[in-house]
């Protein structure tokens, strides 16, 4: 039987459309390079020493960072000190504990809906809740509480998929071993799956650098910096933008736009870094 | 012989209940918080008022709240981020999932993954510098800021998660489906786009719902670039969401205002509930 060559019709479909692919993927990308090369571009040549290690000054009109890269460290660390053991608890209650199968789906689906609920929403929440009810005012206290209700979707997640990874043997030799449940997680379960919860800590900590709609109202916009843990009084009732905030109010209020960009600038190597250690740990554990 | 539970195991196992809780309550939490401080407001005004009021001016001696201005423009921009961004990324999806080299998607795939995490004041940036200009420059506005500037960021920032989420639902495809029509004499685009593009439509219809939740729900992207007037929706006005009139105005809001703003928050809310539910219906339907 003799071959027949694609009809017209057919050859012109068959390029069309692949042209069409390679050029949405091509649009794509590009779009990438050109964001990334902008802020750079704009950015990088005002990223000076001084302007990371000092506070905005009006007597000597100079503006610095340092207060917001603070602010942004303090922020992870606050809200990964509280995240960690609820996130992760929750995930062991949903593939350790958790017998009904109903029970399960609701907490599935609460965990769901909060990751598509807008951070807006959440910073409207935290403010009114933590800042006016509890009387925290705007603080990293209230900023750090609202950024665990955001980010605690994603621990949860990576937990529980690195927690199904662990073979079930592990756990009945333990059991086995006459171990109880709560010991066999602690000594089986959990360090198995370290992995997991590294990565899941790790978007986190993007999720909560590049968050700035939840941290407006509850973090606040202070620019100056402030020694939280000074006092007790300090740390709750201080407010302190984080750089994301910082890019905005720079951007939008006072019409600084080359510390803007040299803010997003810090904020894309961030995410650059942050992106990276992501894929590395993820690597790490599929090879497990 | 039967075993003691051990009070620790007791303990142990209602600590991970209450985690496992967490999501729930947050969700719940966060509901009947909108909910209780939402509808003063609505009831103060006339939800008919509220809704389909075509003039917001919260600030006048006679302050009107009809916020129809808002939830048309959210509706627009989202349906014109939609109209772009879903055909550029469906496309890359299909690129990266049937038609990339390996090694080629694996430089596309992490570019998309970074597209992601960039926070959203760094693309408000951005439009603000490159966009605005550029548009009132095109042609020829008083002032670039607009509805339309808002649509190409937030079609810009749809993109990553449309990707992701197509790719999956393509790669899940059964392979024999394609090798079927592959011996049936279609050609490799052929097969992709009439065999595993429908077989994975369900998927790429859930990328759709997040692409929409993720545009209606954005607001410091788009409160850059939108001009942030009250304006009823036109392509090159300057207009105001349902996101970004809670955020332009909570800062020194007061009285029925701030109350009006709660009231947006919860409309904003149930319009992001209804979107939930419809994705999880077709992501259970995509499993089952």
């Amino acid at each position: 039987m003799e071959i027949q060559p694609l009809s017209g019709k057919r050859k012109a479909y068959d390029r069309i459309l692949r042209f069409l692919l390679y050029f949405c993927a091509a649009l794509t990308c590009a779009l990438l390079v050109f964001i990334i090369g902008y802020i750079f571009v704009k950015g990088l040549p005002h990223v000076t020493w001084e302007f990371l290690s000092t506070e905005p000054s009006f007597i000597r009109d100079t503006i610095g960072i340092l207060p917001n890269i603070l602010n942004t460290i303090y922020l992870v660390v606050i809200t990964l000190i509280i995240i960690l053991p609820l996130g992760v608890g929750a995930a062991i209650y949903l593939t350790e504990y958790a017998s009904n199968r109903r029970f399960v789906a609701a907490i599935e689906f609460a965990t769901e809906t909060l990751t598509g609920i807008p951070s807006i929403i959440f910073g409207l929440v935290g403010m009114l809740f933590f800042c006016q009810l509890m009387g925290l005012q705007a603080s990293l206290l209230a900023g750090s509480l609202t950024l665990v209700i955001v980010t605690i979707p994603t621990i949860i997640r990576t937990t529980q998929e690195s927690l199904k990874t662990v073979p079930q043997s592990y756990r009945e030799a333990a059991l086995g071993l006459g171990a109880g449940k709560w010991h066999m997680i602690r000594t089986v379960v959990l360090p198995s799956s370290v992995d997991g919860i590294v990565t899941g800590c790790i978007l986190s900590v993007g999720r909560i650098v590049g968050e700035s709609a939840a941290l407006l109202f509850t973090a606040g916009m202070g620019m100056s910096l402030n020694n939280y843990f000074a006092s007790v009084d300090n740390f709750l009732h201080s407010s302190g933008a984080s750089l994301t905030v910082a890019l905005y109010v720079y951007a939008r209020e006072r019409a600084e736009f080359d510390v803007a960009f040299a803010i997003a600038a810090i904020l894309m190597l961030l995410t650059l870094i942050i992106n990276l250690s992501a894929k590395l740990v993820g690597k790490k554990l599929k090879k497990k | 012989m039967k075993q003691k539970l051990r009070p620790l195991e007791v303990i142990m196992n209602l600590l991970f209940l209450l985690c496992g809780l967490i999501a729930i309550v947050f969700v719940l939490f966060i509901s009947i918080y909108l909910i209780v401080s939402g509808l003063p407001a609505i009831r103060e005004i006339g939800l008919v008022d509220f809704l389909f009021g075509k003039e917001w001016a919260s600030t006048a001696a006679e302050p009107k709240f009809g916020i129809l201005p808002f939830i048309l423009t959210s509706i627009y921009g989202t349906a014109g981020a939609i109209l772009l961004g879903v055909p550029v990324g469906f496309m890359t999806a299909v690129f990266l999932a049937k038609v990339a080299p390996p090694r080629l998607a694996a430089v596309v795939r992490p570019a998309v993954d970074l597209l992601a995490g960039i926070p959203s004041v760094v693309y408000g940036l951005i439009g603000m510098m490159v966009l605005v200009p550029a548009v009132r420059v095109a042609f020829n506005l008083p002032d670039g800021a607009s509805l339309f500037c808002a649509i190409i960021v937030l079609a810009v920032m749809i993109l990553p998660s449309i990707i992701s989420v197509s790719e999956t639902a393509l790669k899940a495809v059964p392979k024999e489906y394609e090798e079927a029509s592959l011996a049936l004499g279609a050609t490799h685009i052929e097969t992709v786009f009439r065999v595993s593009v429908p077989a994975a439509s369900s998927g790429i219809a859930a990328s759709v719902v997040l692409g929409i939740g993720r545009a209606i729900g954005e607001a410091m992207a788009i409160i850059m670039v939108a001009g942030n007037v009250a304006n009823m929706p036109g392509l090159f006005q300057s207009v105001r969401f349902l996101t970004t009139a809670v955020a332009s105005e909570m800062a020194y809001a007061s009285g029925l205002q701030r109350q009006a703003l709660f009231s947006i928050a919860l409309v904003l809310f149930l319009f992001i509930m209804l979107i939930n539910v419809i994705l999880n219906t077709l992501l259970k339907r995509k499993k089952g």
